[in-house]
């Protein structure tokens, strides 16, 4: 891609583990991302699946900079932020907006809504206090509430509409990456279609790049054209939906189709067979060595055990990557 | 003398008086369970799901509860049951999972302490014994090392472990009657399928009928036999799992199956939403509850989906429908416009 947005390169984010006592030393760390590549073009989509302590949301902080990586390197359009400090972010908090999973949690249940929305500009010091609530009606407008409602406050809204609020207010500076951390995940089902649908309009409408993040397959597979399959740190598999879905190369992303509950399955009644994974994700703090897949995998020999395999391009395949000395 | 079905709710209702006024959150709910069988509830975030089915365990108070109707449970009528009788029946022949594992057990107890005190609170059995049965059911649901596992405390286990453990709790007594309300919801997929598999296991070894709530249609086709779709505190569709997700006569079941992403769409789809919010059971609305966001009550005449509540009637055996729509064709659109309805639709033959 020659309109590269984002790029992230060996990204790492080790938390410390303390020891306890009065003097506290570094005993250990939990390798939550480990060495993370991707990049996003201009107004393209990419999803992060996987699942819960996978690392897929600390990797949206990372792009975000909530946090600051403990190594690696992220370039957004072509700047390097990785080690940043606030001021040089200032400008860039513009461009990288996030969406947040709870709704009920991310909105200041003490300010209006014409607050939480008009606050970024404020900050950013963009548009006059005049001009200001004519801003946030137009934003209100965008995402499908009543532009008149700009006084009320969280509560009034139900869950569907406070997520429309936190994505009003991620617009407001006009971004140019979208970082959405499971923004569906917490609404009624009903409503998850509609938010889903809003998303997409707003991509195409203001050319917005999304970072993804979700644990539901079904969900990515519909917003993303590109997709990257998390474990334990690692990205296992990055391969375009028409790939990863008919024709997984990881033995995980495999797994994870397989266990997807599907509708389908009521035509034909009973249940299908599916790869039963066993047991639980292993601690970040002490992942397996060599392949982190291996003590979950049906395929797991000597080999995995002690080289860890390089996401490598999938052979005969078009374009994806996969990180397994067995694959499909 | 006819005889029941092994689990059957009649007319149930469950209200709570507010200061806001009366919220009706189960109205006239009916519907039966054999056993070895399994029921699917489905449902929004305030349909009245949860509400009904602790009703069967008698966990609403009176005090600020009003639970009106029948529960028949194996040829017992559990409403009005004593409740020292009832506390007999509780954990030992009607037992409940819960969604949220982490919040529903002591975080001072060990895992293995609060699922034996279910044990030794119906059976008479020393500690020891007790702790046997423990271990041997940690060990049934999957747990690693039960032996070493049963002194760690809730926090020391990780969701997927913590869910299993409810299941042991519940399980420990064989009950009939296996209430599971949202077990997977707060789990990743992989552990969301070894969990259900666990329950069918279980399910087929003894022969328990189970209540699964949950709002994941892909869930219901795969391990329910009959589903109950309910909305605003009333059950709006009724019929075996193939029936309503084949053929959904009511187009809130439609707009269910059509509103969720499907790893099997084709790329390009447009997802259909439901238009609008869920309702509030403050003031329902008095023609059918549904009327607010139905795309199709123009179809009927009269306007009286606005006026008049539909009743639950019969359009197949065994397959019931509230709503005023005479013919439900129009529920699955035209060929070209592809939805997971008329796709299923397509593929079974029936459009």
């Amino acid at each position: 891609m020659s309109d590269t947005l984002l790029e992230v390169k060996d990204l790492e984010m080790h938390f410390p583990l303390k020891s306890r006592g009065i003097i506290t030393r570094t005993v250990g760390a939990v390798k939550a991302v480990d060495g993370v590549s991707f990049s996003i073009g201009k107004g393209q989509a990419m999803g992060l699946v996987g699942e819960s302590g996978c690392g897929k949301s600390t990797t949206g902080r990372l792009v975000t900079r909530l946090y600051k990586p403990t190594a690696g390197s992220i370039k957004f359009e072509g700047q390097e932020i990785a080690n940043a400090n606030e001021r040089q972010l200032r400008p860039l908090r513009r461009d990288i907006q996030m969406i947040f999973q709870d709704p009920y949690t991310s909105l200041n249940p003490r300010q209006t809504v014409g607050e939480i929305i008009g606050a970024p500009l404020e900050i950013h010091k963009l548009v006059p206090r005049q001009g200001r609530l004519k801003r946030v009606q137009e934003l209100l407008e965008i995402v499908g509430l009543n532009p008149e409602h700009y006084s009320r406050y969280p509560h009034e809204f139900s869950g569907g509409q406070r997520q429309r609020i936190g994505i009003a207010r991620a617009l407001t500076l006009q971004p140019k990456l979208l970082v959405a951390d499971e923004p569906v995940s917490a609404l009624d089902v009903s409503i998850q279609a509609q938010v889903i649908n809003l998303l997409q309009d707003l991509q195409k409408e203001f050319d917005i790049a999304f970072l993804f993040i979700a644990h539901d397959l079904a969900i990515v597979r519909h917003f993303c054209p590109e997709i990257s399959v998390m474990y334990l740190g690692k990205i296992v598999e990055t391969a375009p939906r028409e790939e990863l879905y008919t024709n997984p190369q990881h033995p995980y992303s495999k797994a994870l189709l397989s266990a997807s509950p599907d509708i389908a399955q009521a035509v034909t009644g009973g249940r299908r067979e599916r790869i039963r994974l066993t047991g639980d994700v292993p601690s970040p703090v002490n992942p397996p060595s060599g392949c982190h897949f291996r003590t979950r995998c049906w395929k797991a020999q000597d080999v995995c055990a002690t080289t860890e395999p390089p996401l490598q391009p999938i052979v005969g395949g078009a374009t994806g990557a996969v990180a397994c000395h067995f694959p499909e | 003398m006819t005889t029941r079905p092994f689990l059957s709710v009649e007319n149930l209702s469950v209200q709570f008086p507010t200061p806001d006024g009366l919220v009706k959150a189960t109205s006239g709910l009916s519907y039966s369970l054999e056993r070895g069988k399994t029921l699917g509830i489905v449902g929004e975030s305030g349909s009245g799901k949860s509400v009904s089915s602790s009703a069967l365990l008698g966990l609403h108070r009176t005090s600020n509860a009003l639970v009106s109707g029948e529960i028949w449970f194996d040829g017992t009528e559990l409403l009005g049951l004593p409740e020292n009788d009832m506390r007999q029946l509780r954990g030992n022949n009607v037992a409940m999972i819960f969604q949220d594992p982490l919040s529903a057990m002591h975080p001072y107890y060990t895992v293995g302490d609060q699922i034996a005190e279910a044990y030794r609170a119906h059976n008479e059995v020393t500690k020891k014994e007790a702790r046997v049965r423990t271990i041997e059911m940690l060990s049934r649901v999957g747990i690693p090392q039960p032996d070493r596992r049963v002194d760690d405390y809730p926090h020391q286990f990780s969701g997927g472990m913590r869910q299993r453990a409810m299941i042991a709790m519940a399980l420990i007594n064989d009950p009939a009657l296996l209430i599971a309300d949202e077990p997977t919801t707060a789990l990743d997929v992989t552990v969301q399928a070894q969990i259900l598999d666990l329950l069918q296991d279980l399910q087929r070894e003894f022969d328990t009928a189970i209540i699964l709530i949950t709002h994941d249609l892909g869930v219901i086709a795969e391990v329910a036999d009959d589903v109950l779709v309910m909305y605003a505190g009333r059950a709006v569709e009724y019929g075996t799992t193939k029936q309503l997700l084949t053929r959904p006569a009511m187009p809130y079941t439609r707009g269910l199956i059509d509103s969720v992403p499907n790893v099997n769409d084709p790329l390009d789809r447009k997802l259909h939403p439901i238009p609008g919010n869920p309702p509030s059971l403050l003031n329902p609305h008095t023609g059918c509850p549904f009327f607010p966001r139905c795309e199709f009550s123009h179809l009927v005449p009269d306007n009286k989906c606005d006026t008049e509540l539909p009743e639950l009637v019969a359009i197949s055996p065994g397959h019931l429908k509230r709503c005023h729509l005479p013919d439900a064709s129009v529920l699955y659109g035209s060929a070209n416009d592809y939805t997971p309805v008329t796709a299923i639709a397509e593929r079974t033959g029936t459009r």
